[in-house]
Parts: structure tokens; C-alpha cells; sequence
């Protein structure tokens, strides 16, 4: 399978898009591409498993590498695994449900669609890449669109949000930047030529002084985007501001761009220092967990609550990301997807809600679940997925990372996992509390008595989200082991060698 | 002999939970009503199937009942030795309780159609009680640890959503919040305790966990930490858990606000089943806690002891006739945790843990009885509240007969099921430990009197005066409250020894007359205090509640522990600690971002006066600069 | 008028008789330094012209006298000369329109009156 085609078929449909009329052909135009990639994912994630099934062990499959700086010895080079196949599963389906949640969006609706497609096609592009300057390109490619996307179509203080969230993440870059060419400068060590293919480097083994000064540009570089402590800041003010698709895509994928660029890069070339600093994040991490989960009970906005809470998950990736094993990385990874599309649910609804009440403060509105029971019903079982309950995605991901993190038999990873593991009753305060206040009791602005329910493209974006956390949640094993678990043993045999 | 079949027996009823949920709108209310009670009664008649198979097909195997694997399969690796399984455990509690929930539940269903009609979330309400059926199915069947976590969440969260069940109602949305958050809170415990067991032992299954030598090695192999070995800290913690479902002080307080939601649900939920999933817990584990870990039984006992009288304590105040039930179903459990507190393992120290299992199947559905009478008491009158209530036998003749049915039932009457299981925890309790069986036998006597007070009040006493006539509830109703009725007097008679037992032997259980006798002495006092004092209007109550004021006061408050949660949650975690996080994320660490953005820009700021754009500014920076740098020039060159 | 006044290269050199190199320095340098001189202080546009005119001959001086001086035989200093003479007359063309613009929009030469492009 040509991997090139998940970014070539969003940039096709950018292309296309620019010859729309009408928001009709606009949004037309974007549905088809974006169905078009889900059943492209569908079938990646197909032939990767028969793949698989008939033998092939390489760590990546469908490798193909193009000549790009011969001088550098950059190439672009593609490839997947199975943690990338389920990472740009959980791509499509986020960007399918985006377009439908943004199919009311009127103005410059050509610009809107052309500049989410470029950042989902950013996306696409760093999860299929497996050389590391390809991969920064694309990450940058990303990164850019979300200003213009929050600047342009946001809401509230949208510029303040836009520039701060753009300026921290180019702070990130700038620190990738600097670990990646450090990698590059030091992949020649054992006297193979400078490379910045991860297959290669992954062979390298870094002397213990580069790990150590490059791991922290690395992991805080990537950190930045996945919500580490005390770097998370961008993310209720950007999540807040933006528009509901940039919302689903930045909180549900783009955030775990961060998350895969440390586990991928950060902890997989440098494991050694990963294992020595390794607590120092961890404790980052759990701090993570804990005080996000603690924020969003005291927050009155719809997106601040559910930007809190999205620190608080994602702290749990990395925490699980840091365990080093398989067990909690398996959980992490897992957690990345049903994060992603958990949080995407949420953001779809809470848009969809916003645009009826024209207010996201949980203390004007009351009572809603009778007004609209479809989104009501659809943001209970968001809450519920988010609070861990058994059946839905995010409580196979907690109670792997809860598992994997406890077989460390001391203290002080034992003190961490407890704390993490708190976060699960916290969770459920908050979102216990914001179901009841905003959508529970009687109505309180009898404006709010003549709101209609879902339109069709609504229920058709939220659906597709709950169905895909419900079929993870009843049945993980495909994805945990078939995918994520296999993919995992070749990282982890790198990972464990050296220790 | 397969036991396959059993996995149909919780699928059925989450098939009718999906196909309401689908068709919610388009199904009509008797449609919903008869397909979940269908769904319900065909589980129901595959638990009768197993409990014959199993008990009288299949019998006991080297003298003892084995546990058969019904149905299982890998659902999450978590490593090469650790895996979570799903599937059916059979064995003799787990089909009781099938058996248990099934019934109850079948009653339930058809007493709802009655009870709900005309209410607009009928659909709705079917639609929970086929998830709850569910739910609590998959957890009396859970093969392994994990799985009955994973059953234990989802029971909680039905009951979360059937609470909250009108939920325009801001009470009921702060009860169903609050009961999810307290359980959810023990279940953090639980989950540690799972953690730590399943690290010590590489397995989550209960057929090893519970074999008593993979005990021996357990304990040979363990640490401790803090004085205490790691399986008590592991049994301590999942208890826990148990005693957060169950409504063990002091995690009972989300029970009696529980009884918000719609009466059925409170006979199901709060009264038959899900509240006893701590004792079934801690009976599924019962092995590992009796060889195990002295402490932790201990521990389980006095808290059982402690909440069984405290909770009858408050129900003799309370003044709501379904929260008079609630702290009754707190102080019963309360027993049913004594029982297996002051049990041992095997032979005749194993009586504990018979009587308690016992306990849990009788009180099942005596006390399902009485919240379905309540229901259909409420039902008619329109209020809750007891001091509204009165001479209701005149109107209600068959809610009236089940009833005090029930009431003998739970106080312990000679004859009737709750005397026999009760009589043999207080029995356990003499042999074990003298403390404890004093506390029991006056819970005993104060259990007597507050239902027998709640009988004789509503009842008797002076007729209030109704709004409506009261009548007799219709036919869907009073036949589940008969069937009940029989039950709760038939099902004493069962030689339940020769069924359940702490290793599976058969146990010869005697009454002990003696313990009996004391026993029904204590009760008939209660009964005959509650007949003074309110088989006919006085001013007794009053003018002995004015003698105990301050107690009575104390007790009236359920000794303020509500208050002292309240405190904790909204003093302290949201205004010493959420909201100073949120302060801090804005403030200080937001704010530390917005500095160096400020930094920056007042850096620029102050150097922006360089570029005046006065040309010879320009020009004399350029001149001085190349005479300064070449005079350095010539310095150097004249100098190397 | 008369008739034109023919010297040879020999007259010439005769005519140069006591001056040396240092004395067309110390002349260029002077010139230069008061070119400099009058570009930072004057404030009006056509005076700094001048002033770079200065700059720009005393370069010339230096240029012819090196020639002169150093490489009698060979013309480039004198080329470059002619060269900078050019150059000179197209910017100050140049210039003087600028100027002009600057008086048309500002109604003034004064050179701190034009500062529009800073910061």
C-alpha cells in the first residue's frame, strides 16, 4: 500500500475545495475526501493485520524511501507499524466526525475547510514518516494552520489564544529541533553515515552523555504539545478559543502528536536516559494527572472543564509512556486513541451545544438533557467514557497504565501509581458535577425550552465517535495486542537491552 | 456438563438494554415494559435451569461442589502471566445469587409496569433496569477479580443513572451524584486492592486465588509493609470496596439519599442486590480472608457490628418511609457482614459464613417486599413522609398482609425466613465473639421495633387525612408483593447448609435454642414497644423523645456524618484545593508564560529607540564603529 | 583668448617639484573628515549632499595620487577616478530628485523632519 496517499488525498481535496462555489460543494467536497480516508484507513489497518498474519516481522511494513538532500542524506521516508496504523485510524475518524461537526460553518468556508484539511494532512504525514526531519516537517505543517484557524473562526479572546498557543508550540519545535540534529550529529558514531531515519537510529546506540543532554529537549520539545505539566497552558485557553472541528482535531490528535514524538523518538533512541530521568518526569506527570483532574472541577466554561480534563489524560499517556513497559505503554498508547476520540465527542457536543445556547457557562444552563436528549444522552456517555467506566475505551487505557505502572515493586512508583490512580474518582466528580448542573435539574432559561435536538450530520459526527470508544471498550484485544501489543515487543526489546 | 449456556443469562438482558436504547422513541410503553420483563424472566428461568443442573445434575463431585468455568475467554492481555478473562463462574453462591437477582428482579420488572405507567421516561426506565439486570448478572458470574470490577463499575453506574432517574429533580440528581462518587471513591481501594493482589499472586482468577494452597504461598512469600502483611493490606483495601458498595460505615451515606430514585428501583438496587455485592465480594473471596488474614475478618466483622447498630440507631428516628428501609437495609448488611466476620473456614467454624449467605438470599426478598410496598403505599398517597400516613389496612388489604408479611420476617419472628438466617449469625456470632453478639442481639430488638413502629404508623394509628382516597394498586403490582410474600416465609425452610457452605461440604446447621430463645425474647420486646407506642395515636413517642432530646436530635441527623462529608468535599477539596489549583493555573503558571511573552516584548520595547530613523544617528553609529574596529584592527596587527 | 598652454610631462613633473604623497594625503584625509563632519551635523538635505561630494573627492584625490605616487605607469587610479565622478553625478541626480520628493511631501529639507521609517 502507498502510504503517500494519506497526504496526497487530503491535499487533493484542499485542491479541490478551492474551485467550491458554495459551502454546499465546499463541505461536499471535504466529506467525500475525509470518507474517503477512513475507508483508506480501514484498509491499511486491514492489510497491515493479513500482513502481520502471514508472517512479516519487520518493525515497519510498507516502507518507501524517496530521495530528498542527497548531500544531508535527509530522505523522506514512510512507513507504519501498528501503533502508527492505529494512530491514523484514530486520525480519520476525528477528522471525519470534524467535518461533520463543522458543516454550519458559513464564513470563508473555503479557507475553514482548506486550512483543517492541510492540518489533518499534516498529521497524516507525521504518523506515516519514519525519518525524523520529514516527520518535523510535517509537524510544523500542523502546527501552522491552527493559528490561522483559532485566530480566524475562533471565539472569545481568539488572538491572545492563537498566538499563545502557536508561540508555545514553536517553542517546542525549537527544542525538537535542536535534539533532533543533535541524534543526526551523533548517528554517525558507530561509523555508518548521518542519518535521520528512526530505523537506522535505532541501531545507533547513543553514547550515555548525548542521551542525557538531548532526552530533555526531546521529551520537553514533544511535552509542550502532550499537555506536560507545567507546559499545558496553551491548551484551555486554545481548546477554549477555537472553533469545535480545530477543538476535536487539536485535543483529539494533535495533542498526541506530542505524546507519539516522545514515545517514538524520545524514549525509543534514548532509552537510557529515558530510564534516568525517567522519574523526574514521571513525577511531572502524575502532577499532571492529579492537578488537571483538580482544575477542571472549579471551571464554569464547557471547554475549559474538558481542556483540564484533557491535561489530566494526557498526563496519564506520558505517565504510562515513562513506565517502560508493556504493559502501561500499551495502556499509554491506547489511551492517546481513546483520548482522541473521547475528547473529540466531547468537543463535537459541546459545540453543537454552543451553537443552540450561545453560551458555554455550565451555570446558565440547566436541565438540557430534556431539551435536547440526543446531545444530552451523547455527553453523559462522553462523561462516563471520560470517567473510566468499563464498556468504553478509556477504562481498558487506565487500567492498563494502572497495571503496567504497578509492576515496578517500589515506593515511590507505587506512591505515583496510587496517585494517578485517584485521578479516576476526581474525574468523576468533576464530570458528575458538570452533568448535573448544565444538563440534569429543571430548565433554567425558558429560552432554552424551544431549542431543537441533533440535525443528522450531528448525530451522524457524534455516532461515529461513541461507536468507535464503545467498540474499543467491549473489545480491546485487537487493538491492544493484534495492533499495539505486537508493534510494542520490538521497542521494548531496544528499550530493555540497554538496561 | 456444559454450563455454556449461562452466558445467555446476563446477554439477554443487555440485548434488551440495546434494543430499547435503539428503539427508545419508536417502542411503545407496553411494548418496552413486557420485552424487559420477558428478557428478564427467560434469564430468570436459565438461573432455575442452572441451579438444577448444578446443584442436583451435577451434585457433588469428591464430596464437595465444584466450581465449573461455565463459559470463558481472553479479553486483555495485560502480560505474558496476566490476562483478564471474561466468562461464568459456577458455583454454589454464584448460581444463589443468580437465582437471587433473577427473582428479584423478574418481580420487579412486572411491579414497574404497573408502578411507571404513564411516566414519560418508561422506555427509559426499562431500558436501565435491563443494563442493571445485566450488569449485576455479569458480576455474581464474574470468573476472576478484574471481571467483577468491571461488573462492579457498571452496576454503579446503573445505579447512578436509576437514581438520578427524574432528573428535574435537583434532589435526585445530587443523590445519584453522590452515590457515585462515594462508591467510586471505595472503588479506588478496590482497585489498589486488585493491584496488589494481582502482583503478588499473577493471577486475578478466584478459582486460584481462592485455592487454600496457593494461599499457603502467599503468605510464606509475602512482605509486609507497615506492620501489616501485604494480602491483609490487599484484603483490607478490597473490602473496602465492599463495604463502599454495600453502605458499610462510613461510606453508608449515599444509601439513604439513594432512595430518590423510583421504588422499584430502591427494592432492586438498594435493597436486594447491588447493595450486597460487598458481602458477595468478600464471600467470593472468603477463603483467601479466612486463611489469609485474620485482621482483615476482624476488621470486617466490627464494622458490620458497628454499622448494624448505627444504622438501626438512626432508622428508628427517621421520619421518610423509605429512608426507615434504607438504614434498615444498611443495618441487615451490617449482619451479613458480622456473619462473615465471625466465621472461620470449613466444617462448623464455617457456620458464619453459611448464615451470612443465608441472610443475604432471605433478606433479598423480604426487604424487596417491603420497598415494593412502600412503593405502592407512596404510590397512592402521594407523600413519603409516615406522620402523613395511617390506618392504611383498611384500604390497602393485600400491600397491608405482604407487608407485615416482611416486617415479621425482618424482626426476626419464629417461623418466618428472617428468623432463621438471622438466628444463625447471632448463633456464629456467640461461638466467635461475645461482643460482637451482644451488639447483634440488641440490633436484633431495635430492628423489631423501628419496622414494627413503621407497620403499626402507617397502618394503624389515626387515618390521616388523604388528598385521594387511598385504594388498592392494581394487579401488576399486589402479584409480585404475594409472590414475594410467599417467598419471604418459604424460602427459611431451605436446608441451605446442605447448599452453601465456606468450603463446599455439607453443613448440618442446629438452632441453637438457647441463642434462639434470647433472640426472640429481644424481638417480641421491640415488637411490644412499637405496639404501645404506635398501634393507636399517643403522645408516648413525643414525650420520650423529649427525655433523650440531644440523642434523639443526633440520631434524627444521622449523627451529622452527611455534615462532616459535606465539609470534606466542599471546604476542603473544592475551596482549599480545586480552587486554589485553578488559581494557581491561571496565576502562576499561565502566569509565568504571559511573563516571558511580556518579557519579551518589553525587551523590544525598551530597544526599539535605536531605530529612530534620524539618518545621521544611523551614520554616526556606522562611523564611530569603524573607526573604534579599526583602531582595534591596527592594535592587533601591530601587536601579533 | 590666448593659445592654449602646452606643458609637457617633464614641465609637469617640474611643476610638482616639492609636493609629496603626504601632503595629498594630509589634503584628502582633511577633506574627508570634513565631509564626515558635515554629514552628521548639518541638518539640511542638500548640505548633506555636499558633504558626501566631499567625502567622495577626497576618495578621488586619493585615488590620482596613489596613481601618481605608487604606479606611475599604469592609468587605473585615474579610471577609478572618472569612475567615482560618474557614479557621483548619477547620485547625486539621484539624490536631488529624492530631495525634491521629500520637500514636495514634507515641505522641508530638514533632515530630522523625515523620520517616518523608524521602528
Amino acid at each position: 500500500m502507498n502510504l503517500s496517499l494519506f497526504v496526497i488525498i487530503p491535499l487533493l481535496t484542499v485542491l479541490l475545495i478551492l474551485f467550491s462555489k458554495s459551502i454546499r460543494q465546499t463541505r461536499l467536497i471535504a466529506a467525500i475526501g475525509m470518507s474517503v480516508q477512513l475507508v483508506l484507513s480501514a484498509i491499511l489497518v486491514v492489510l497491515y493485520v493479513s500482513l502481520r498474519k502471514h508472517g512479516n516481522a519487520d518493525q515497519f511494513v510498507f516502507v518507501k524511501d524517496i530521495e530528498w538532500f542527497k548531500s544531508l542524506n535527509f530522505n523522506f521516508t514512510m512507513g507504519v507499524d501498528g501503533i502508527s496504523v492505529a494512530l491514523i485510524g484514530l486520525t480519520s475518524i476525528v477528522i471525519f466526525a470534524g467535518v461533520f461537526a463543522s458543516w454550519k460553518m458559513e464564513d470563508l468556508h473555503r479557507e475553514f475547510f482548506i486550512s483543517l484539511l492541510v492540518l489533518a494532512g499534516g498529521v497524516f504525514g507525521f504518523f506515516i514518516t519514519i525519518d525524523m526531519f520529514s516527520m518535523f516537517v510535517f509537524y510544523e505543517l500542523a502546527v501552522i494552520p491552527m493559528y490561522i484557524l483559532i485566530g480566524i473562526w475562533g471565539t472569545g479572546k481568539k488572538e491572545y489564544s492563537a498566538m499563545k498557543l502557536t508561540l508555545m508550540l514553536m517553542g517546542g519545535s525549537a527544542l525538537i529541533i535542536v535534539g533532533i540534529l543533535g541524534l543526526y550529529f551523533h548517528s554517525g558514531v558507530s561509523g555508518g553515515p548521518l542519518t535521520m531515519n528512526l530505523m537506522n537510529l535505532s541501531k545507533v546506540h547513543f553514547p550515555v552523555e548525548v542521551q542525557m543532554f538531548l532526552f530533555p529537549f526531546l521529551f520537553i520539545g514533544f511535552g509542550v504539545l502532550g499537555a506536560l505539566f507545567p507546559l499545558h497552558t496553551w491548551s484551555p485557553d486554545g481548546h477554549a478559543s477555537a472553533p469545535t472541528a480545530v477543538s476535536m482535531l487539536h485535543a483529539g490528535v494533535l495533542m498526541k502528536l506530542g505524546s507519539y514524538g516522545v514515545f517514538r523518538i524520545a524514549i525509543y533512541l534514548l532509552p537510557e536516559a529515558a530510564r534516568q530521568m525517567g522519574p523526574f518526569f514521571m513525577v511531572l506527570a502524575t502532577i499532571g494527572i492529579v492537578y488537571g483532574a483538580f482544575g477542571a472541577i472549579m471551571q464554569k466554561d464547557l471547554k475549559y472543564i474538558n481542556a483540564y480534563s484533557s491535561v489530566s489524560h494526557c498526563g496519564l499517556i506520558l505517565f504510562g509512556l515513562l513506565m517502560m513497559n508493556k504493559t502501561a505503554m500499551d495502556g499509554a498508547i491506547l489511551q492517546m486513541i481513546s483520548h482522541g476520540i473521547m475528547t473529540a465527542l466531547f468537543f463535537a457536543l459541546i459545540g453543537m451545544i454552543y451553537g443552540r445556547t450561545h453560551t458555554r457557562l455550565i451555570n446558565e444552563m440547566g436541565g438540557l438533557l430534556k431539551v435536547m436528549p440526543f446531545l444530552g444522552a451523547a455527553y453523559v456517555i462522553a462523561g462516563l467514557a471520560s470517567l473510566g467506566l468499563p464498556g468504553f475505551s478509556g477504562f481498558v487505557a487506565e487500567m492498563l497504565v494502572f497495571f503496567g505502572s504497578f509492576q515496578h515493586a517500589d515506593l515511590f512508583h507505587r506512591i505515583l501509581t496510587i496517585l494517578a490512580a485517584s485521578s479516576i474518582v476526581i474525574t468523576a466528580v468533576y464530570i458528575l458535577r458538570v452533568i448535573g448542573i448544565f444538563l440534569l435539574g429543571p430548565v433554567k432559561n425558558e429560552h432554552h425550552l424551544l431549542l431543537t435536538d441533533a440535525t443528522w450530520w450531528e448525530r451522524l459526527s457524534a455516532g461515529t465517535l461513541i461507536l468507535f470508544i464503545t467498540i474499543i471498550g467491549f473489545y480491546p484485544y485487537f487493538l491492544t495486542n493484534d495492533l499495539i501489543g505486537n508493534s510494542l515487543e520490538p521497542i521494548l526489546q531496544k528499550i530493555l537491552m540497554f538496561n | 456438563m456444559s454450563f455454556q449456556f449461562t452466558i445467555l443469562i446476563p446477554l439477554i438482558p443487555l440485548i434488551s438494554f440495546l434494543i430499547i436504547g435503539f428503539l427508545y422513541s419508536k417502542m411503545s410503553n407496553k411494548l418496552a415494559g413486557i420485552w424487559g420483563s420477558v428478557s428478564i424472566f427467560s434469564s430468570f428461568l436459565l438461573s432455575l435451569f442452572t441451579a438444577y443442573r448444578y446443584f442436583f445434575e451435577v451434585g457433588r463431585v469428591n464430596g464437595v461442589y465444584p466450581k465449573i468455568l461455565g463459559f470463558d475467554f481472553e479479553w486483555l492481555r495485560f502480560s505474558d502471566s496476566l490476562s483478564a478473562h471474561l466468562g461464568t463462574l459456577i458455583d454454589p453462591i454464584s448460581v444463589m445469587m443468580l437465582v437471587v437477582v433473577t427473582t428479584v428482579s423478574l418481580m420487579v420488572h412486572i411491579y414497574s409496569i404497573g408502578y411507571m405507567k404513564g411516566d414519560r421516561g418508561f422506555n427509559r426506565f426499562f431500558a436501565f433496569l435491563s443494563l442493571f439486570s445485566f450488569s449485576m448478572l455479569g458480576l455474581v458470574l464474574s470468573t476472576n477479580i478484574f471481571e467483577i470490577y468491571i461488573f462492579w463499575e457498571l452496576v454503579g453506574v446503573s445505579s447512578y443513572l436509576l437514581i438520578g432517574f427524574y432528573y428535574e429533580k435537583n434532589s435526585a440528581v445530587a443523590a445519584s451524584k453522590k452515590a457515585f462518587i462515594v462508591t467510586r471513591f471505595a472503588d479506588l481501594f478496590f482497585l489498589i486492592g486488585i493491584l496488589i493482589l494481582s502482583f503478588y499472586t499473577k493471577t486475578f482468577d478466584f478459582i486460584s486465588l481462592t485455592d487454600p494452597s496457593n494461599i499457603a504461598v502467599m503468605q510464606t512469600g509475602s512482605i509486609t509493609f507497615m506492620g501489616l502483611s501485604v494480602t491483609t493490606w490487599a484484603l483490607l483495601l478490597i473490602f473496602i470496596g465492599g463495604a463502599g458498595k454495600s453502605a458499610m460505615f462510613p461510606l453508608h451515606i449515599w444509601l439513604p439519599d439513594a432512595m430518590e430514585g423510583p421504588s422499584p428501583v430502591s427494592a432492586l438496587i438498594h435493597a436486594a442486590t447491588m447493595v450486597v455485592a460487598g458481602v458477595f465480594l468478600v464471600a467470593r473471596l472468603f477463603p483467601i480472608y479466612a486463611l489469609g488474614s485474620d485482621q482483615a475478618l476482624q476488621v470486617i466483622g466490627y464494622v458490620g457490628a458497628f454499622t448494624s447498630l448505627f444504622a438501626a440507631v438512626i432508622a428508628m428516628t427517621q421520619m421518610d418511609f423509605k429512608r426507615v428501609l434504607a438504614f434498615s437495609t444498611i443495618s441487615q448488611i451490617g449482619y451479613m457482614m458480622v456473619g462473615l466476620g465471625v466465621s472461620g473456614y470449613g466444617n462448623e467454624a464455617g457456620l458464619g459464613y453459611m448464615a451470612s449467605m443465608f441472610h443475604l438470599f432471605t433478606h433479598a426478598m423480604f426487604k424487596a417486599l417491603l420497598f415494593l410496598c412502600a412503593g405502592s403505599v407512596i404510590h397512592v398517597v402521594h407523600t413519603n413522609f409516615i406522620n402523613e400516613m395511617g390506618g392504611l389496612r383498611k384500604h390497602m388489604k393485600i400491600t397491608h398482609i405482604t407487608f407485615l408479611i416482611a416486617t415479621l420476617a425482618i424482626a426476626g419472628f419464629p417461623g418466618f425466613s428472617g428468623f432463621f438466617s438471622k438466628d444463625e449469625i447471632i448463633t456464629a456470632a456467640y461461638h466467635n465473639n461475645k461482643i460482637i453478639f451482644y451488639t447483634e442481639l440488641l440490633v436484633a430488638g431495635i430492628t423489631a421495633f423501628y419496622m414494627f413502629r413503621l407497620y403499626f404508623r402507617v397502618f394503624w394509628n389515626q387515618e390521616a387525612s388523604y388528598e385521594h382516597k387511598p385504594h388498592e394498586v392494581e394487579k401488576t403490582m399486589t402479584i409480585p408483593l404475594i409472590i414475594l410474600a410467599f417467598l419471604s416465609i418459604a424460602v427459611g425452610y431451605i436446608p441451605f447448609g446442605n447448599f452453601i457452605s465456606s468450603d463446599s461440604m455439607p453443613l448440618e446447621s442446629h438452632i441453637n435454642w438457647g441463642v434462639a430463645s434470647a433472640s426472640i425474647i429481644v424481638s417480641f420486646t421491640g415488637i411490644i414497644i412499637a405496639w404501645v407506642l404506635y398501634k393507636k395515636p399517643s403522645n408516648l413517642p413525643e414525650r420520650i423523645v423529649s427525655s433523650i432530646k440531644v440523642l434523639y436530635t443526633w440520631a434524627y441527623h444521622k449523627f451529622y456524618i452527611d455534615e462532616v462529608y459535606l465539609f470534606v468535599t466542599k471546604k476542603i477539596i473544592f475551596n482549599l484545593i480545586s480552587r486554589p489549583i485553578a488559581w494557581f493555573d491561571r496565576h502562576v503558571v499561565d502566569g509565568a508564560m504571559n511573563g516571558i511573552a511580556w518579557t519579551t516584548s518589553w525587551v523590544s520595547e525598551s530597544i526599539k529607540g535605536l531605530q529612530s530613523g534620524q539618518l545621521q544617528k544611523y551614520a554616526l553609529a556606522f562611523v564611530s564603529s569603524t573607526i573604534i574596529l579599526s583602531a582595534l584592527l591596527i592594535y592587533i596587527l601591530l601587536n601579533v | 583668448m590666448g593659445k592654449p598652454i602646452r606643458i609637457t610631462l617633464k614641465q609637469a613633473n617640474d611643476m610638482m617639484g616639492g609636493l609629496a604623497l603626504q601632503d595629498f594625503l594630509v589634503v584628502s584625509t582633511s577633506m574627508f573628515f570634513i565631509g564626515i563632519f558635515g554629514f552628521l551635523t548639518r541638518r539640511n538635505l542638500i548640505t548633506i549632499l555636499m558633504s558626501v561630494e566631499l567625502i567622495l573627492n577626497s576618495v578621488n584625490i586619493n585615488f590620482v595620487a596613489f596613481n601618481y605616487f605608487l604606479h606611475p605607469e599604469a592609468m587605473h587610479g585615474i579610471f577609478f577616478a572618472i569612475f567615482v565622478i560618474a557614479v557621483a553625478a548619477a547620485e547625486a541626480a539621484v539624490a536631488i530628485a529624492i530631495i525634491i520628493n521629500i520637500y514636495r511631501r514634507f515641505k522641508s529639507i530638514n533632515i530630522e523632519n523625515v523620520s517616518e521609517m523608524k521602528y
